[in-house]
């Protein structure tokens, strides 16, 4: 089951004997629906865990839900000796005392929680929050920069010349600090399967830590409201075999190859005409517009509009021709095209395809 | 209730009766500074208010119900999620259990003949209604607020949010703000220095010192939040910088001050339910609450460590390791109080006679979902699992469980335990029953499933998501669970509404009571007692000497007071007698005053600054008239 946690390192380690217990009951309390419900490949379940990082907190949470589920449990099992014993008073020995009914209070409401909370605080705010704060300058085999914008991700790799957006590309079991910012509201960087989410505050650079176990795809997606299409903000974050990830990044580190048939060229007019170049960039040509995402490279990504739609020669037709429908109040303005210069805007931004 | 038995004892009651008169009809309610009407006017409007703020959560999740649904557009959606949280806070939650709750009972359970300040207790009301109506004209107009209840700049900011909707909020927020704490100064004063002689600080049932907490809560939190508000504006209409970091301002800022309001409020929600738990649990176990010392202290601290714990709001802003690590420290620390009173009612419960009917089964449903958004609430303690699942529908569930579960069913609780006190009748116990098992399973099925899609990775606040990330099979769950529970509290209204004019007629206490709103009629009458009540503990109903002693004052004419429209105020710990108030009587100054006022916030909000401040000169006139010459009754 893809949702239950795997098995955990250190320092979460040594409790792992007694794993096993809780997990089958907590698997069995979550019942069928949770089973249906697991996050498939690409999805961002918190507790389909691909990295010690999100690992540590999913081990955290079923190690808080156990000790919950006894306090739950035993509350309701007092509630029910309440009702057994309705219409009687008091209880067998305890009864009505005023002493003993007062340390039962202390016991259950002061003693047995400090010793709970302590427990909490400290695994979790020292042991697991070690290992899933920004990592230490140093630490980190490369730093990917993150842009937040009203509604799409700009991603940049310092030291090349490769920007792309909704798509975050890293080497995967490789230490990446990711730096975090933010060009116009609040928004919040969250890839549950990889780690917690850090918000992309204006004027406060955040960092955070990116580590993937295996290749594959993970789901991210904005957790601070950021406007009307916050629904709409989501990205892929695709962990490469690390040699692949470099002949990714030469790839996208090139710029847009010129345009080859007659097609594309007057795409290439299409896309200078129609003031498309005030808002995109792409790279290799005069269009430097920093609005919407760097559009070089496009064919390369999977969907359009940060997972709005699937990145399709139609589904991209769309797009240009009605933004406002397939994502509404996004900043892209309706253009009238005509259809021909459609077909050609689309054969050029699709160009390497 | 001490009854009038001999002549001159009905003699002195007519009296009363003929100096405490209100006018008749209309006039009467809108003139009227009885605490009792100003209640009852709180507890509609607050209720008409939870009405539409249920119409919005229904609207939600009917729009969340399947993936990729068009109920509701994005702006739309966004509006109306914010005006569910700004209504059910600041014009449901909070209005109902101060407004109405405190304001009827209060002066009851403390054997006063009314508030403190009873213009200015008719004041807050007028306020509070203007601010329900400017609020929801913004939204009526299209020009909602749609930044979430907290509204995060920048993105409440003039650039991002041009539209009026968050002045609609801000100013609302200011105008609402002053009711609130004009209720809780009222409280506070009340409480130390209205009790019945004779009712020191020890002898003062829980259900006050929660309501004490609040007041004194409220009086700190809310300045934070008017500051707050009054920066928004300040930068959204005269292009100030108080929060743009491009030029200086901080976007934390905000965050910082909203979240000093906003913690303490979220235990402003919850301490009137602690006291309506403290009220309902000895009446129906038939013995007193066990560890009152230790409650009554829980529960004042409670207020005072909610001022400590707001950054955990803000784990995920990147703040420095030794920032959150305090504030996780204090947000743990705050769950020992709660945990006290938490076993203090279940051990009452258990060590008592129970008898489970309605207004002890909300209860016992508020004990179980306090429980269970009290667990959830320590992991959020745990920092990164909190930064984790914050803003997610996880959290969602958490203070829904919080601030329905452990909030609300103690209101509901409360509607039917006081119902026979406030109409003289009784309401049905079988569709009493009926209305909670069906708001429970409903809250339970509603609210439950969050905590999964919330660790499945569904943010909040997002209006549709895709099929293919199988968040719609608990999606349709939690909608069905929200009619259902939509289903529950209609059942409470209908059967409430009709046993208000159906319902078995019952006398004074028909519960057999512990506080003293008991010892007096049903409904009350305007004066509240005949005689001020002699009170030895904090279960004075069960004191029935003191009881007998009352109807004896009566026959002798001592603490009567049918010389005037008065009442005795006390010392404020010990509740010696101190002196004879004069109260003054019904106005239309409170009226007046608050629509001027109103007018003051219309024309801010339209930006005519100088008809804002001729309304503000009106203000100033109605409170010249404010102190007009009282009518002394002879």
């Amino acid at each position: 089951m893809p949702w239950m946690p795997r098995a955990p390192r250190p320092p979460l380690a040594r409790m792992q004997s007694r794993r096993a217990r809780p997990r089958a009951l907590l698997v069995a309390g979550a019942g069928a629906a949770a089973v249906l419900l697991a996050g498939g490949c690409g999805g961002q379940s918190t507790l389909d865990t691909h990295s010690r990082q999100s690992q540590e907190i999913a081990s955290l949470f079923w190690w808080m839900l156990v000790a919950a589920g006894i306090v739950l449990v035993g509350a309701l099992g007092l509630l029910a000796v309440g009702y057994r014993r309705r219409g009687r008073p008091g209880l067998p020995v305890i009864e009505q005392t005023k002493q003993i009914n007062m340390w039962l209070v202390v016991t259950f409401g002061i003693l047995l929680p400090l010793v709970a909370l302590v427990a909490v605080f400290v695994v979790a705010n020292f042991t697991v929050a070690s290992i899933t704060d920004a990592p230490a300058q140093g630490s980190t085999a490369m730093t990917i920069e993150v842009v937040g914008h009203q509604w799409f991700w700009e991603i940049r790799y310092p030291g090349t010349p490769a920007v792309t957006a909704n798509e975050l590309h890293i080497p995967a079991r490789t230490r990446i600090n990711v730096v975090l910012r933010s060009s116009d509201v609040i928004h919040s960087f969250w890839v549950p399967e990889l780690n917690r989410k850090v918000d992309m505050i204006p004027g406060y650079p955040n960092r955070t830590l990116l580590y993937a176990d295996q290749p594959g795809v993970y789901r991210g997606q904005c957790a601070e409201l950021c406007g009307v299409q916050h629904a709409n903000m989501a990205m892929r974050v695709v962990a490469q075999k690390p040699a692949r990830f470099r002949r990714w990044l030469a790839g996208e580190a090139h710029p847009q190859a010129p345009p080859a048939t007659a097609t594309q060229r007057a795409g290439a007019q299409a896309f200078a005409a129609n003031g498309c170049s005030s808002c995109h960039t792409i790279r290799g040509t005069p269009a430097h517009g920093t609005v919407g995402p760097d559009l070089t490279h496009l064919e390369s990504r999977q969907t359009l509009a940060a997972l709005t739609i699937p990145n399709t020669p139609a589904e991209l037709r769309r797009w240009i021709q009605s933004p406002q429908q397939v994502k509404p109040g996004n900043k892209m303005p309706s253009v009238a095209l005509s259809d021909a210069a459609l077909t050609a805007l689309v054969a050029y931004l699709d160009a390497g395809r | 209730m001490a009854t009038a038995t001999t002549p001159a004892a009905q003699a002195r009651v007519a009296r009363l009766e003929r100096i405490w008169k209100e006018p008749p009809g209309l006039v009467g309610w809108l003139t009227t500074t009885d605490h009792k009407r100003i209640g009852i006017l709180y507890l509609f409007a607050s209720l008409a208010l939870f009405g539409a703020g249920g119409v919005e959560a229904l609207l939600v999740r009917t729009q969340l119900a399947a993936p990729d649904q068009h109920v509701l557009g994005p702006e739309a959606y966004n509006q109306v999620f914010t005006m569910h949280g700004v209504t059910m806070i600041f014009l449901f939650v909070i209005p109902i259990s101060t407004g109405a709750f405190g304001n009827y009972l209060l002066p009851l359970m403390i054997g006063a003949r009314d508030m403190a300040f009873p213009r200015m207790n008719a004041l807050s009301f007028w306020i509070f209604a203007s601010s329900g109506v400017f609020m929801y004209a913004g939204l009526a107009l299209g020009h909602g607020p749609d930044a979430g209840w907290f509204d995060y700049v920048p993105l409440a900011s003039k650039q991002y949010s041009p539209d009026s909707g968050i002045d609609f909020y801000a100013l609302g927020l200011i105008f609402n703000g002053i009711a609130t704490t004009a209720t809780a100064i009222n409280f506070i004063v009340t409480i130390f220095k209205m009790r019945a002689p004779g009712m020191s600080l020890n002898r003062m049932p829980l259900f006050c010192y929660a309501f004490l907490a609040v007041s004194f809560a409220l009086v700190f939190a809310l300045p934070v939040l008017t500051l707050a508000l009054v920066f928004l504006e300040l930068d959204r209409r005269l292009g100030f910088h108080f929060y743009d970091a491009a030029q200086g301002g901080d976007p934390l800022l905000w965050q910082h001050l909203f979240w000093i309001f906003g913690h303490p409020e979220v235990y402003i929600i919850i301490l009137p339910a602690f006291g309506i738990a403290t009220s309902i649990i000895p009446t129906f176990v038939r013995r007193r609450m066990v560890a009152f010392p230790l409650v009554a202290l829980a529960e004042i601290l409670v207020a005072f460590i909610g001022f400590g714990v707001w950054v955990h709001h803000m784990f995920a802003v990147g703040l420095p390791t030794v920032t959150t690590i305090y504030f996780a420290a204090a947000s743990l620390i705050i769950v020992i109080p709660s945990a006290i009173q938490l076993f203090a009612w279940i051990t009452t419960i258990i060590t008592g006679q129970p008898s489970f009917q309605t207004p002890l089964l909300w209860i016992i449903g508020f004990i179980i979902y306090f429980i269970i958004g009290g667990l959830t609430g320590i992991m959020f303690a745990a920092i990164p699992f909190d930064q984790q699942v914050t803003d997610t529908y996880f959290v969602v569930a958490h203070f829904h469980f919080v601030i329905f579960g452990a909030a609300v069913f103690p209101i509901l609780g409360g509607l039917y335990y006081w119902f026979p006190k406030v109409t003289g009748r009784m309401y049905h116990e079988r569709w009493g029953k009926a209305s909670f098992w069906i708001t429970f399973v409903g809250t339970f099925v509603t609210f439950f499933p969050m905590h999964i899609l919330g660790l499945l990775g569904m943010p909040r606040r997002i209006y549709t998501y895709h099929r293919g990330l199988g968040w719609g099979t608990l999606n349709l769950m939690e909608t069905i669970g929200s009619y259902f529970l939509a289903l529950g509290l209609l059942i409470v209204a209908v059967n409430l509404g009709v046993s208000a004019f159906r319902g078995r007629r019952v006398g004074g206490d028909p519960w057999g009571g512990d506080t003293l709103e008991w010892a007096t009629t049903s409904p009350p009458p305007a004066y509240n007692y005949a005689v001020i009540p002699t009170v030895s503990s904090a279960y004075a109903m069960w004191d029935t000497d003191d009881r007998a002693t009352d109807a004896a004052n009566l026959d002798r004419g001592e603490r009567v007071l049918e010389q005037g429209h008065r009442t005795p105020a006390s010392t404020a710990l010990d509740a010696d007698w101190d002196e004879v108030l004069d109260m003054p009587s019904g106005s239309w100054a409170p009226l007046l005053l608050a629509l001027a006022l109103a007018g003051v916030f219309v024309m801010l909000l339209l930006g005519h600054w100088v008809i804002a401040c001729g309304f503000g000169a009106l203000v100033g006139l109605v409170l010249l008239a404010w102190h007009s010459a009282e009518p002394q009754a002879g």
